[in-house]
């Protein structure tokens, strides 16, 4: 039996499945046989769960049709940044090289719980640090779209093996954009959710106020799918507070009432005007459906960017100096006594971006700079949330282009760390405030994806995934990346 | 105005404590790990107390509670609002790279201490502050011939006690000798002790101090002061802090500054060494523990922990001297030790507080002592203690019998009713048996007698000594005497 | 404009070694960043007050009962150096 990968989704597997239509052990075959075809050339993959997937497979095929959950034997892949008991995670980094975690990360544990199979742990950029997955210290992820480009950062290697059917569905982390800039240029769907929906005990932290997990899928109900698997208050995690009402599947067709807010500073120069173009017909698919667009000014998010780049890099440079060679991860051989080994071990353990933000985050917190710096950079962020706030008072949803450009090609951007940086502005003050936001493929620019971006208030996933679905049924983008599967 | 210390007595001293205490809780401070002692090593951590990636702290609710019953027994206003910060530094026993502790709004601040001296005066220590923290691993050092930190070949870091709560206290520089901080760190151990929330035991660690010492003449400004650290006793703090400001006094007097130092006393030497501070001071880079949120205390939260607050040591003497009318030393005693004090209403409980009293602190003190064991470890429960001065006020027994009494029912574990009856200790109260008795010891000392009977009244004790003999002591001494006055002078 | 003494600084605090072309480059580099960011400083934010967490929560608190940890070879799986139970580092030197 064989199944077009393209045609499968999270929710569709789960079909197959009740109906008998598939067997767990089929559609883990058919992700299998895909992975050996085309990741050659995607390079979404760092570590395959062949084994471990195929016996869990047969188990799940071997109880009876009434014991097994609702989302039993589907298979997913995960970003190799959640902790996975035994198997090894490791950030993309050398210094977590055969690092195999003693514990389950609580968004794992409930893939578990219910079923679903870990196809494997996927690439991302350096402990998520980057917007183009270039910085994986192990190998690029090339975009399914064009090989020669990018599939955005840092979660490329989830949006890349959605894009590629490589999996159905996927977890990636968003701290400035990760889940969603690479899902617009790999024409996914990406889900951030509100901050503290999902557990971040187990996410390897990068910046503990911004960092949250979230789905790429094919559709919009599998984002709300997989997201309600995932999403819960845990006791584990102190800053995290669930849904407050469980998420369904959307259903809605029409936009009639809604009011959406074009986000005025989000449409300046540095926006492609193919970017632009696409951007503008979705508004007009937007009025179509009933909706309202007018334009909206959002003052403050101007220095999203400058807060974030304070912010984050503070909060990276101290989570990460538990990587100090002494109880797990890579220990330099140079270095007979303790001084020496830690920068040993440091220095050659980090790549050069994870070291810039290392430093940037140090020099803000360090002596006599905290108030210039990091003090100013959350009262900014107050400044954020008020904008907001006050927008949210007269408009349901806030929208702008996702990303500026489409698919840049592999090293365009990596000599220059503040260009690089400046392509997050559409994304970046959404983790500021905690907010839900979703970026839709809206169509193609030269050939490549674009992302429509959709924000909601606090907690407002049911409307935000409600009205995405609308515009994807409307939008009805068909397109597949061109890959040749290659038989060996 | 002098200040006691230098050649002149013109300078004073000007010290300040930071007390770290290992709060009694079941778990650790930010993860559900048992908090014990002497298990094998790495065997009580899990993934966040080894700082594995990806781990998150949770906050214990009842070492907040514990820390909140001491800043209000140290007189604190407390915080209705106090957060968490991240203090970073790198070392092998801090397994995050940074401890979570508290900063800019801590939970208490502003209270004070006052401690009696020895000459009976009051000295009111102030406290600065009082917040939550979370200790580290414990560093071995191996290899190397001294087994110190410098010359180790390598370190081993067991991670057991990391993650432990803790609760720093912070004084105000205003203790001014060492015998004052002597005092204080004694007066706190006993508060913290009543309070039940530590062990507050300094040799196994659950009581730790730093002092800040600098030297100055009174009313100049402060001078520089010095950190002397790790003393793991009452009687190595009160040497150390001596020895340090004599350092500084001669440094002083022979026109030389005070350098800015960590500086550590050696008991063995009695001798303090310098520990050339490296050239940049620790730059913690504090910010607010994003992994947290804060705790904010309403008066509800804080009127139920003073509710909770037992009776403290300087309420209990007053109540010990009226309600059992005991002088202002033995209340004092009393309520220095919280399970001595606790032990003595047991006993008083059962009749004559003031024999109690005198037992407790006398006999029952003393075989404690001996035998090096702690008031929970008596082998006499304070029923039988009680029971005991029973025999003696109705008659039993002697007092100085009662002594031996007592140190059988600690070796043997048995009642002080049966001892006496199985050695037929009895005292002797029976006139008729006594005065026999009296006849013979008097007939058989004819020149003591003519002695006693010629003027000389003190040969009475030898003739009690006598009748005790011949009694193996349970004669009823008062019995004995006024028998033998009777026959001496019939 | 970062100093070479301030970057060779704040490697230290973070434990990591630059060497001279590294130095160089990360001097640049930060230079160029805080330049940026620095515009922060522009804002007239007094009065504004700091938001530490986006979605505010107080008053998180665990119960006190103990949990199974660790066992001795799981806490010690991932050591790359472990001596008689315990982690073993280099000196302090």
């Amino acid at each position: 039996m064989s199944h077009d990968v393209y045609e499968l989704s999270g929710v569709r597997c789960r079909e197959l499945l009740e109906s008998g239509e598939a067997s767990a052990t089929e559609l883990v075959q058919a992700y299998l046989d895909r992975m050996r075809g085309v990741d050659g050339q995607v390079g979404a993959y760092l570590l395959t769960n062949e084994e471990a997937a195929l016996r869990q497979a047969a188990a799940i095929d071997a109880k009876p049709a009434e014991e097994r959950g609702p989302w039993e034997g589907v298979p997913i892949a995960v970003k190799d940044i959640l902790a996975t008991k035994g198997v090894e995670t490791t950030c993309a980094s050398r210094i977590l090289s055969g690092y195999r975690p003693p514990y389950d990360a609580t968004a794992i544990r409930k893939l578990n719980e219910a079923g679903l199979i870990i196809l494997g742990k996927l690439n991302m950029d350096e402990f998520a640090m980057g917007s183009s997955t270039e910085n994986s210290a192990f190998q690029p992820t090339r975009n399914p779209w064009d090989l020669e480009r990018v599939p955005g950062g840092s979660s490329g290697g989830s949006a890349a093996a959605v894009a590629a059917a490589e999996t159905p569905w996927a977890l990636g982390t968003d701290t400035g954009g990760s889940i969603r800039q690479p899902a617009s240029l790999c024409g996914v769907v990406g889900l951030k959710p509100t901050y503290g929906a999902v557990s971040r005990y187990g996410l390897i932290a990068f910046a503990s106020s911004l960092d949250q997990i979230g789905p790429l899928t094919r559709t919009v109900s599998d984002a709300a799918a997989l997201l309600g698997i995932v999403e819960g208050q845990d006791p584990l995690d102190s800053t995290s507070t669930g849904l407050r009402e469980p998420i369904r599947l959307p259903t809605e067709r029409d936009l009639a009432g809604r009011r959406f807010g074009v986000i005025k500073e989000f449409l300046g120069e540095a926006i492609d005007s193919g970017v632009r173009e696409v951007f503008n017909d979705a508004c007009k698919t937007i009025e179509v459906l009933g909706g309202v667009v007018e334009e909206v000014s959002l003052p403050s998010v101007e220095r999203g960017i400058a807060a974030y780049y304070i912010i984050a890099p503070a909060e990276a440079s101290s989570n990460l100096a538990r990587f100090d060679g002494v109880r797990y991860g890579y220990r330099s051989d140079e270095g007979e006594d303790l001084l020496s080994m830690y920068t040993h071990t440091r220095s050659e353990g980090f790549g050069p971006e994870v070291k810039r933000r290392i430093m940037i985050g140090t020099y803000v917190l360090s002596a006599g700079y905290y108030e210039a710096y990091y003090g100013q950079a959350q009262r900014t962020r107050t400044l954020i949330i008020q904008d907001f706030n006050r927008t949210f008072a007269d408009y349901d949803y806030l929208i702008s282009p996702t990303s500026p450009s489409v698919a840049f090609k592999l090293g365009e951007r990596t000599a220059d760390p503040l260009a690089m940086y400046l392509s997050d502005l559409c994304t970046i003050p959404v983790n500021l405030a905690g907010l839900p936001a979703i970026s839709l493929p809206a169509g193609f620019s030269q050939g490549l994806p674009v992302g429509l971006h959709m924000i909601s208030p606090h907690f407002g996933e049911q409307a935000l995934v409600d009205a995405a679905h609308a515009l994807e049924q409307k939008f009805q983008l068909g397109a597949r990346p061109a890959l040749t599967e290659v038989t060996e | 105005m002098s200040g006691g210390h230098g050649a002149n007595g013109e300078y004073e001293a000007v010290i300040g404590l930071e007390i770290h205490v290992q709060l009694k809780t079941n778990t650790k401070m930010f993860c559900s790990c048992a908090v014990t002692f002497g298990e094998e090593p790495n065997t009580r951590v899990c993934p966040i107390c080894l700082g594995h990636p990806g781990s998150l702290p949770v906050t214990n609710e009842r070492a907040v509670e514990y820390a909140t019953r001491i800043a209000l027994a140290l007189d604190c206003g407390i915080a209705h609002h106090t957060i968490f910060h991240r203090k970073n530094y790198f070392y092998p026993d801090l397994p995050k790279g940074y401890q979570i502790s508290q900063y800019d709004l801590p939970l208490g601040v502003g209270g004070h201490l006052d401690v009696e001296l020895e000459d009976g005066s009051t000295h009111r220590v102030g406290i600065t502050r009082v917040h939550m923290e979370e200790d580290a691993g414990k560093l071995v050092h191996a290899g190397g011939a001294t087994g110190r930190i410098h010359g180790a070949d390598y370190s081993l870091v067991d991670f057991n006690r990391g993650g432990t709560p803790l609760v720093e206290i912070v004084t105000e520089p205003d203790i001014r000798s060492s015998e004052q901080a002597r005092f204080f760190l004694n007066h706190l151990k006993n508060l913290i002790e009543h309070l039940g929330v530590s062990d507050v035991n300094m040799e196994e660690g659950s009581l730790r101090c730093d002092a800040n010492v600098s030297v100055r003449r009174p009313g100049e400004p402060l001078g520089t002061k010095t950190e002397l650290k790790n003393m793991n006793s009452f009687r190595f703090l009160a040497r150390g802090l001596e020895a340090e400001i004599e350092r500084q006094l001669s440094d002083l007097e022979a026109g030389e500054p005070v350098r800015q130092a960590t500086v550590h006393f050696d008991p063995s030497t009695g001798s303090i060494s310098v520990l050339r501070s490296k050239e940049e001071a620790h730059d913690y880079r504090y910010f607010p523990e994003p992994d947290l949120v804060p705790i904010v205390l309403d008066e509800a939260f804080i009127e139920k922990r003073r509710a909770e607050l037992p009776e403290l040591p300087a309420a209990r003497k007053e109540r010990l001297m009226e309600q059992y009318a005991l002088s202002a030393y033995d209340a004092g005693v009393l309520a220095g030790n919280r399970s001595l004090g606790d032990y003595f209403e047991r006993v008083a409980a059962e009749g004559d507080a003031k024999l109690a009293a005198n037992w407790v602190m006398g006999d029952f003190s003393a075989y404690l002592n001996a035998q090096g064991l702690t008031v929970e470890e008596s082998p006499v429960a304070p029923e039988d203690l009680a029971e005991l001065l029973r025999l003696i006020a109705d008659g039993t027994i002697s007092g100085k019998l009662a002594k031996d009494v007592f140190a059988t029912m600690a070796e043997s574990g048995q009642k002080p009713g049966q001892i006496v009856e199985e050695r037929g200790l009895g005292q002797i109260s029976d006139k008729g048996a006594l005065e026999a008795i009296v006849a013979g010891i008097v007939d058989a000392n004819p020149s003591a007698a003519a002695e006693y009977r010629s003027g000389n009244k003190k040969v009475m004790g030898f003739f009690v000594g006598q009748v005790m003999k011949e009694t193996k002591g349970r004669a009823n001494p008062q019995l004995a005497n006024s028998l033998l006055r009777k026959a001496l002078e019939a | 404009m970062i100093s070479r003494e301030e970057v060779e600084h704040v490697a230290r605090l973070a434990r990591l070694h630059l060497d001279e072309d590294a130095l160089a480059r990360m001097g640049s580099e930060l230079s160029q960043i805080i330049d940026y960011v620095q515009q922060i400083g522009e804002l007239d934010l007094a009065g504004v007050e700091p938001t530490a967490h986006a979605v505010a929560l107080t008053n998180v608190f665990r119960k006190d009962e103990t949990w199974e940890g660790l066992t001795q070879d799981e806490a010690l799986s991932n050591a790359p150096n472990a001596e008689a139970g315990h982690f073993a580092v280099p000196r302090m030197g």
